[in-house]
């Protein structure tokens, strides 16, 4: 069994990225169930997306202390679902920062020693510059694309399936661009 | 063929092949998709009605003359249509009658966290509970059954869980079905006092007919394990949270809430060692089974309050700590970059007004540091307290309402009317973005679409606020923070109903808006641009910084700058 966390900012794409595990989940002929919030949230705010996947999955919800990887877009957003993590868990952040609200306006501090206390608190924690990797890919939009590989690579899913996957979950005409932000995420992380 | 789908499409799916040819819905957060999936399948009708109660009224007359029908809401939706519900108790149905009804345990995108499990009881109505998508799927081809083999509507709750997640669905074909013969029958569709008093024993009857009937359902099913083992009543997510948390427990699961299938549970209760009830927000099955004389521990364990899960369940049972979040600042939902409801705000905190609110996007102009929006019960609810307001305040309070179109034509414009017939001289600003916004984007009378996204009539909002009597309407560009001002303190000099209309389409839709960024030179750094709480502006060392990647150019802030350091790019 497999319980994974996906967390962002609302419009990062974590919902492609969630519908592309779960085609994977398909794929490999295992049950799957993904939760995500809907509504409110969603206008810049934090959004977790959840997906199990194994033999026969009852709660479509993660529990706290009991995810194998957290696949985090945003480096506040994987201090605030960090908890959800398996001792030995796989944290893979995306080095981004995105400020928000009560940071804009000076009513609290985005705190700077984030990136070494999480490394320091989780030794299954790598940060990867998948923005920038996406860009040499040919488009930031590719980011979550870029983290699915190295998410990928660290835990060793199946690379072959998972390239399958990506490619039945992205337009036609993106395939390509999809496929070599994914190859370039499980080789630079 | 199996597909791994999101529990609201499992429920369109469902009503797809169960026939259903008459679908109306108001959007609503976690409602909203079961309509946006329906309406893709061929041979169907669906429509997004102006509210619930609008939407019930079409189900029920779309069964009446023998077609299986569906309306969709979330729970606070309920409300609205609970008219038309109780009575439509009464008459029962012909086709199919099944009312979806989305609840939000922990409040993701809701004001309240009302059960309505409770509506069933009240109404008289069955209730079925699903836990999963393919559950959803299979409970709403049952639930149209049960609906005309019982002559009564039946609603089907969810909650956000179990609406929001996606699950492994089988899909089957579609059962194509001819409408039901219609017949006059006005001692069962009229529901006029001398007919209701004969309806209101069928009601009865049926009740209790179906309550006895539910015992024997599968979809309320006993799961033994062993007999020194405890036994744990519930349904709904809950139960997946349970065969999680408590692997050796005995598990009796509900699939319909209301009526309570006490006589099984009864029968549960004596094989196990001791019994529990784990169910979210009200203590709903637990009261029934206590009334019933069935000993159980329920809401001694758990909250009203919120979801419960799988760690929480684990705690109640075996103690421990549930890992906690560390404190990291908040991210809370905020406007968006070019958002046309901003610069409104930023007029109404400048002038200093109290604001009767409303639901939607701009809900989000409470919090800081717009902090103008002072009041927000319900879907309408703007209109009438910004009237009792003023009229408690002798129509000296310095208070102004504010709604977005579709929720103005949900329910706002009745507040309209009557504070024009009852003379408060509110203002009511109207925001004007030609969409449902938080829900996701829907279509709605005044934008000039429909579901299925063609072109459909349009009620004009400025007609319609004369219509209603109000002569002091005025029309601005949201964008120009300048008018709105000039607007807002014109409109609330004077003693008279005003109405200001705040048009800019959304900015998430308005494709054509996205103009260049603009740009800051020679910032003194007076903090006045970050008053309006913008994404894309942000405090740098030398002043502020615009992301280029988010900003549309939409200028609200240069217009705020007292100092003209932001401006139009190349300007």
């Amino acid at each position: 069994m497999m319980n994974i966390l996906i967390s962002g900012v609302g419009g990062q794409g974590t919902i492609l990225a969630s519908r592309v595990l779960g085609k994977y989940a398909l794929l490999c002929g295992m049950d799957c169930k993904i939760s995500e919030i809907h509504g409110m949230s969603q206008r810049g705010g934090s959004v977790t997306t959840h997906l199990r996947m194994g033999e026969k999955i009852y709660s479509p919800v993660v529990w706290e202390g009991g995810a194998d990887m957290i696949i985090a877009f945003e480096t506040l957003e994987a201090a605030r679902v960090k908890h959800y993590l398996k001792a030995d868990g796989i944290l893979l952040v995306n080095e981004e920062k995105i400020l928000p609200m009560p940071c804009i306006t000076g009513a609290a501090k985005y705190p700077e020693d984030i990136r070494e206390k999480l490394l320091a608190d989780c030794k299954g924690a790598k940060f990867v510059n998948a923005k920038e990797i996406a860009k040499q890919a040919g488009s930031e939009k590719t980011t979550n694309i870029v983290m699915l590989g190295g998410i990928c690579k660290l835990y060793g899913f199946d690379k072959a399936v998972m390239e399958e996957a990506v490619v039945s979950c992205v337009p036609e005409k993106f395939k390509q661009l999809n496929l070599t932000a994914f190859r370039m995420g499980y080789e630079q992380v | 063929m199996k597909e791994l789908i999101l529990t609201n499409h499992a429920i369109a799916r469902g009503a797809y092949e169960a026939g259903v040819k008459v679908l109306s819905a108001y959007p609503g957060t976690p409602s909203t998709e079961i309509a946006e999936s329906f309406v893709k399948y061929d041979g169907v009708y669906a429509e997004w009605a102006p509210n619930e109660k609008v939407a019930l009224e079409v189900a029920i007359g779309a069964s009446i003359a023998g077609a299986r029908a569906m309306a969709c809401m979330k729970h606070v939706g309920l409300n609205v249509a609970a008219d038309p519900l109780f009575t439509a108790a009464y008459t029962g149905v012909n086709g199919g009658l099944v009312i979806v009804v989305a609840d939000d345990p922990g409040m993701h995108s809701s004001q309240n966290e009302q059960d309505t499990r409770l509506y069933g009881k009240s109404a008289h109505v069955p209730v079925l509970e699903p836990s999963n998508a393919q559950e959803a799927k299979d409970f709403v081809k049952l639930a149209f059954d049960i609906s005309e083999d019982f002559d009564t509507p039946v609603i089907l709750r969810e909650t956000t869980r179990v609406a929001h997640s996606h699950g492994v669905v089988e899909l089957c074909e579609r059962t194509e079905r001819e409408n039901r013969p219609y017949a006059d029958n006005s001692k069962k569709y009229v529901m006029m006092p001398a007919n209701a008093i004969g309806r209101h024993i069928a009601v009865e009857e049926r009740e209790n007919a179906f309550a006895d009937f539910v015992n024997g359902m599968a979809i309320n099913r006993a799961e033994y394990t062993n007999e020194n083992e405890i036994g744990v009543v519930c349904g709904g997510v809950v139960y997946e949270y349970v065969k999680e948390a408590l692997p050796q427990a005995n598990v009796y699961k509900i699939g319909t809430p209301y009526p309570v299938p006490v006589k099984a549970i009864g029968e549960f209760a004596k094989k196990v060692k001791k019994l529990y009830v784990i169910e979210e927000l009200e203590p709903f099955v637990e009261e029934t089974l206590k009334a019933n004389g069935i000993a159980c521990v329920g809401k001694e364990l758990f909250s009203v309050q919120g979801e419960l899960s799988v760690a929480k369940i684990r705690q109640a049972f075996f103690g421990g700590e549930i890992p906690a979040a560390e404190s990291v600042p908040v991210r809370p939902p905020v406007m968006c970059a070019g958002c046309p409801h901003r610069g409104v705000f930023y007029v109404f905190n400048k002038l200093g007004l109290t604001v009767n609110g409303d639901i939607g996007c701009y809900t989000l102009g409470a919090v800081a540091p717009l902090s103008a929006l002072h009041t927000c019960i319900c879907m309408g609810a703007s209109v009438g307290t910004a009237h009792g307001f003023k009229k408690a305040t002798d129509g000296k309070g310095k208070n102004v309402a504010v709604i977005g179109d579709s929720t103005f034509l949900h329910s706002g414009v009745t507040g309209l009317i009557n504070a024009v017939y009852n003379q408060s001289g509110i203002t009511l600003v109207i925001l004007d973005n030609s969409t449902t916004g938080m829900t996701g984007h829907q279509q709605h009378p005044a934008t000039g679409k429909n579901l299925k996204g063609e072109v459909a009539p349009v009620v004009l909002l400025d007609e319609l606020v004369k219509a209603c009597g109000v002569k002091d309407l005025q029309i601005v560009d949201a964008y120009d923070v300048v008018a709105v001002e000039k607007a807002v303190k014109a409109a609330t000099a004077n003693d008279e109903v005003s109405v200001i209309i705040a048009q800019r389409p959304c900015a998430l839709l308005d494709k054509k808006l996205k103009k260049p960024a603009v740009t800051v030179r020679d910032c003194k750094n007076c903090g006045k641009c970050m008053k309006l709480g913008c994404p894309a502006i942000s405090r740098g060392e030398k002043g502020i910084v615009i992301d280029t990647a988010q900003c549309v150019g939409c200028e609200v802030c240069a217009q705020v700058c007292p100092f003209k350091c932001i401006q139009k790019e190349n300007a």
